[in-house]
């Protein structure tokens, strides 16, 4: 490990950002974390906290996930203090032919080591007593757990700064420090803060901060509405969702989609989601949105028909075309890292994330290999 | 005198009073208990505004009493913590 | 439901909403009244369905509300309907769409041109040791029990806080036989005196301030300034405080603190306007002289989103004739734009009649501060949030241990504001124990954070889905 005190400025006190400042904190760096909000006030505190592996095909997100999922796992006894809970994911499929993929779906996953069990309808009521009878089947990944993001965010962060990091909000990243190509660290509303690394975890925003730095990171942002309902005793005891949920999240179409996504949390609300659009960042409240989410989650259980909803949220995916974040050092702008466009499993994906780019910084192997994540996978640069 | 069953007990009500204030009248301060520390609740606000008040009303569990007009047929019950307890799994 | 839009729909039908909804009937339009309430007339004339009879000695001037109610009968009413959210622009026309509380089905959605919204306030809280033990009443509570309900809160009531209010609700507590052990206000009274002008113009707040006075004298109530409420106690319901002296600072004067027996107490530091309906549509808001975030409006009580009118307590606490004059001027701007016209001239009455008693409002702020001292008051385990039951040393931790620089943030860090009620109650709290905590003075940043509620009223899912058939009981 080089010894040099080399300044990590990481761009964002979003869980990718505080997961990255803990990593790298952690390895003996001097870390100091910028925001121009606060912390956990992106999309970190816009979402939902599903740490899942059931949700994606074989392939570089699902092995990023498994690696994930294994380092949640660990932080929440080394760091902890976020809700961690193992609770485990029921996809169900309200069709036979839904079915028949799902189970196909989970035996592709299965052979990649992730640990699924086939549920037959009449399987389902054991595992989930309050879901409608009249279901196809389903597929329960044991694997699948939740945090609590914004606690997730704070905790790492805290923990970062136990290890010297520093935590700078209402600070705004305004341009980057270059000596040449390189990246020498960022200028902000706060004054120059020079660094020989900088990491990009600026989540939706994280296109514009790399367009700061003349290189084209595209992130853009994919709307969401959450419903959150009056707390209630646990009714939903795993993270339940709907098999056509999978195929939203990796569909290209810029309308609406929502599938029911049910999760209790510690708290005692139920979150209900999942809507995606891509509407800019258009924070106008969609009533029609709303109505999807409450009829789907109730065709679901219908034990919530009469639970009243007593907020609703709404946030900004960061997703990149090919659906994959963006994982690594920028060729194009040597020093600058990128770890954003996490899309809808940016909680799950930020452990993996934070740990693979302090082993980037530090010059080690990284536990995974990061070239499907490459930030200049998408075309030539930019004119800065 | 009109009058609405509370747990074991009638408790009178006027014309166009709430539930919660007949309870009140009635001596009765608090009817609920707060899911964590199980503390007792009544009216606060008065008007529908901080949700201390919540009740059980035929069954419906966490309806405000102070905004509620009592009624004959009613049957109110005491409510401890979200009030739905039964459907824990 | 409607099917040609309303010109005008107004939300709310306390003084400010009647008003308005008069003012744009007279003015030609077509117009929608909503209330959650059952009864017209608000916080300020509450009263059972029909009686206002029996409690038309606690009310005052019953001549304007029965004029406004005149006034309104051409619109559409919507008794009992809890606006849930509202959308839409000038443009394109607004949508209302409320939940109905007495049918356990019902939602109503309306359309609209124009919208004046005149939701109100409710008593703005701070807290105190042991203040969710029941019997502890707020005083907008305490004098809603009476006026709507002829409910005593109780026999031995203490009444606290901070502002003029708090002597209508000790008056008629006494009036109806309760014995008010004392109203302790932690304020001087003596301020008024620097305010003497704003006072004299406004000659109705002169007399009605006097026979409060009168009223509180002859039923012996003592009148104690520079002091408060500081902690109640009891095991299962309130049977005593403690009341002590504060410095200018609204600390405890040490040694000054005395138990008083009571069986219930009622406590109120102002209010909080109730703004999740003007901020669902975007509107521009400011900082009050009493520290309230309020809705910006110009000389026709317009908002900066256009078609959207406020009037009322929600664009500064001011009072019940305040409110009236206000929601006049908005109901007769809504009306005149949606026919076509711009607005008028305010009649010299109106806008003489709202300076004067903005004025008032201003002094009354001035006089009835909340100054920070009351969080000396609190244990690192005094309940902030009563929802989720999140202490002071809880909120102050999301702060100096999590990192948390905002009450937004202080909110989901530690769950205070996060509960049934939404931050309505511990909002304003949490936003100063999270600036304290900073050392920051509470900013309209701070304040938006705690008041936007894009459900403005809880809905239940069946309801939402529209699937008729499946609410109600489990
Ligand atoms: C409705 C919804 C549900 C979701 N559910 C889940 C789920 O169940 N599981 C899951 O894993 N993921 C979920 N997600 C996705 C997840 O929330 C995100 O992927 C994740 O929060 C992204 O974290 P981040 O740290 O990259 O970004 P953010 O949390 O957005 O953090 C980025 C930070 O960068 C800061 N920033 C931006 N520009 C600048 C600048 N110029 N200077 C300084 N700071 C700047 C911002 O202020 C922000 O705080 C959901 C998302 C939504 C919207
Ligand atoms: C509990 C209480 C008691 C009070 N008693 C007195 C008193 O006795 N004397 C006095 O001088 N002042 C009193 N006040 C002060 C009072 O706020 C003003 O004097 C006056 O009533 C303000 O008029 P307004 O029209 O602005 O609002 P309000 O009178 O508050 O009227 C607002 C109306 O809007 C309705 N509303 C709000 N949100 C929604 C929604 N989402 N959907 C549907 N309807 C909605 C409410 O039901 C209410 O009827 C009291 C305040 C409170 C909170
Ligand atoms: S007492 Fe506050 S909501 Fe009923």
């Amino acid at each position: 490990m080089p010894t040099d005190a080399a300044d990590v400025v990481v761009i964002g006190a979003g869980v990718v950002g505080a997961a990255t400042a803990w990593y790298a904190a952690r390895s003996g760096r001097s870390v100091t974390v910028v925001d121009r909000g606060s912390v956990a006030g992106g999309t970190t505190g816009a979402g939902e906290g599903n740490i899942l592996v059931s949700d994606k095909p074989p392939g570089a997100e699902l092995d990023l996930a498994r690696l994930s999922s294994g380092l949640w796992r660990e932080l929440a006894v080394e760091v902890g203090g976020f809700e961690y809970d193992p609770k485990g994911g029921l996809v169900v499929a309200s069709t036979p032919a839904g079915f028949d993929a799902l189970v196909a779906l989970a035996a592709e996953q299965s052979a990649a080591g992730i640990e699924t069990v086939v549920v037959p309808a009449g399987g389902l009521a054991e595992h989930e007593p309050h879901l409608t009878p009249s279901l196809a089947g389903g597929v329960l990944y044991p694997g699948d757990a939740q945090v609590q993001p914004m606690l997730a965010a704070a905790r790492l962060l805290r923990a970062a700064r136990a290890k010297g990091a520093r935590v700078r909000t209402g600070v705004e990243v305004t341009g980057f420090l270059r000596s040449g190509d390189r990246v020498t660290g960022v200028r902000t509303s706060a004054g120059d803060l020079p660094a020989s690394t900088v990491v990009n975890a600026a989540g939706t925003w994280g296109g514009e901060i790399a367009s700061l730095a003349g290189v084209d990171v595209p992130v853009l942002p994919r709307r969401g509405f959450i419903l959150v309902t009056e707390p209630l005793p646990r009714i939903v005891r795993h993270k339940v969702y709907a098999a056509e949920y999978v195929a939203d999240v990796a569909s290209d179409d810029a309308d609406l989609q929502t599938s029911p996504v049910i999760e209790g949390t510690e708290a005692g609300t139920i979150l209900i989601g999942a809507s995606r659009e891509r509407v800019g960042y258009d924070r106008t409240l969609s009533v029609r949105v709303l109505r999807a989410l409450a009829a789907q989650a109730v065709a679901l259980f219908p034990v919530l028909a009469g639970v009243q909803v007593i907020r609703t949220y709404r946030g900004f995916r960061p997703y990149c075309p090919d659906h994959l974040p963006v994982i690594g050092p920028d060729p194009r702008a040597p020093g600058l890292y990128h770890a954003c466009g996490h899309e809808g499993a940016g909680i799950g994906l930020a452990a993996a994330t934070g740990r693979l780019i302090a082993q980037l910084v530090d010059g080690e192997r990284p536990d995974l290999d990061v070239a499907p994540f490459r930030p200049e996978r998408f075309g030539p640069e930019v004119a800065a | 005198m009109t009058e609405f069953e509370f747990d074991e007990r009638d408790v009178p009500f006027t014309d166009g009073q709430t539930v919660g204030a007949a309870l009140v009248a009635a001596g009765v301060r608090s009817w609920r208990t707060t899911r964590r520390e199980s503390r007792p609740r009544g009216v606060f606000c008065g008007i529908g505004v901080c949700f201390d008040c919540l009740v059980t009303i035929d069954d419906v569990p966490n309806q405000r009493a102070c905004l509620v007009p009592a009624a004959e047929t009613m049957v109110v019950r005491t409510q401890e913590g979200d009030g739905r307890g039964h459907l824990a799994v | 439901m409607a099917t040609s839009p309303y010109d005008v729909a107004v939300v709310g039908a306390g003084p400010a909403g009647l008003a308005a909804a008069a003012a744009a009937l007279a003015g030609g339009a077509r117009v929608a009244l909503i209330d959650a309430g059952r009864q017209p007339g608000g916080q300020y004339w509450r009263h059972r369905p029909g009686d206002l009879g029996a409690v038309a000695d606690l009310h005052h001037d019953l001549r304007t509300f029965r004029a406004l109610v005149a006034g309104a009968a051409g619109a559409v009413t919507f008794p009992g309907h809890h606006v849930w959210t509202m959308s839409g622009s000038a443009a394109d026309g607004f949508v209302v769409r409320s939940v109905a509380g007495d049918d356990p089905r019902g939602t109503a959605e309306l359309a609209a041109r124009s919208l004046v919204l005149a939701p109100g306030a409710y008593d703005r809280q701070v807290p105190f040791r042991s203040w969710d033990l029941p019997g502890v009443y707020t005083a907008g509570g305490a004098q809603a029990l009476l006026k709507g309900n002829e409910v005593l809160v109780g026999r031995r009531v203490v009444v606290g806080g901070t502002g003029p209010f708090l002597l209508p609700v000790a008056a008629g507590l006494a009036a109806r036989g309760a014995r008010v052990v004392g109203v302790y206000e932690a304020n001087g009274p003596a301020g008024w005196a620097r305010h003497a002008g704003a006072v004299a113009r406004v000659a109705a707040k002169l007399t009605e301030g006097a026979g409060y006075a009168a009223a509180l004298a002859r039923h012996r109530v003592p009148f104690h300034a520079r002091q408060a409420v500081v902690a109640a106690h009891g095991d299962d319901v309130v049977e005593a405080v403690t009341v002590a002296k504060l410095d200018h600072e609204w600390r405890v004067v040490p040694g000054s603190e005395r138990v008083v027996e009571c069986d219930a107490v009622a406590v109120g530091w102002g209010f909080t306007p109730q703004l999740e309906l003007p901020l669902a549509l975007g509107v521009g808001t400011r900082v009050d002289a009493d520290g309230s975030l309020v809705v910006e409006v110009d000389e026709h009580q317009r908002t900066t989103v256009p078609g959207v009118y406020v009037a009322g307590e929600a664009c500064g606490v001011g009072g019940a004739a305040l409110a009236v004059a206000e929601g006049e001027i908005a109901g007769t701007a809504a009306a005149t734009a949606t026919t076509g016209a711009g607005p008028a001239a305010v009649p010299a009455r109106l806008r003489r009649r709202r300076r004067a008693l903005r004025r008032f409002a201003a002094a009354m702020h001035a006089v009835h501060p909340v100054r920070d001292g009351w969080q000396t008051w609190l244990g690192d385990d005094t309940l902030v949030c009563r929802c989720e039951e999140v202490t002071a040393g809880e909120v102050r931790a999301a702060v100096e241990d999590l990192g948390a620089t905002d009450p937004r943030t202080a909110k989901l860090l530690s769950r205070a504001g996060m509960g049934w009620c939404q931050g309505r109650v511990c909002g304003y709290a949490t936003a100063c124990l999270t600036a304290s905590a900073c050392g920051s003075a509470v900013s309209a940043l701070d304040l938006q954070g705690v008041s936007e509620r894009p459900i403005a009223a809880p809905i239940s899912l069946g309801r939402l889905a529209g699937d008729a058939g499946h609410t109600g009981q489990q």
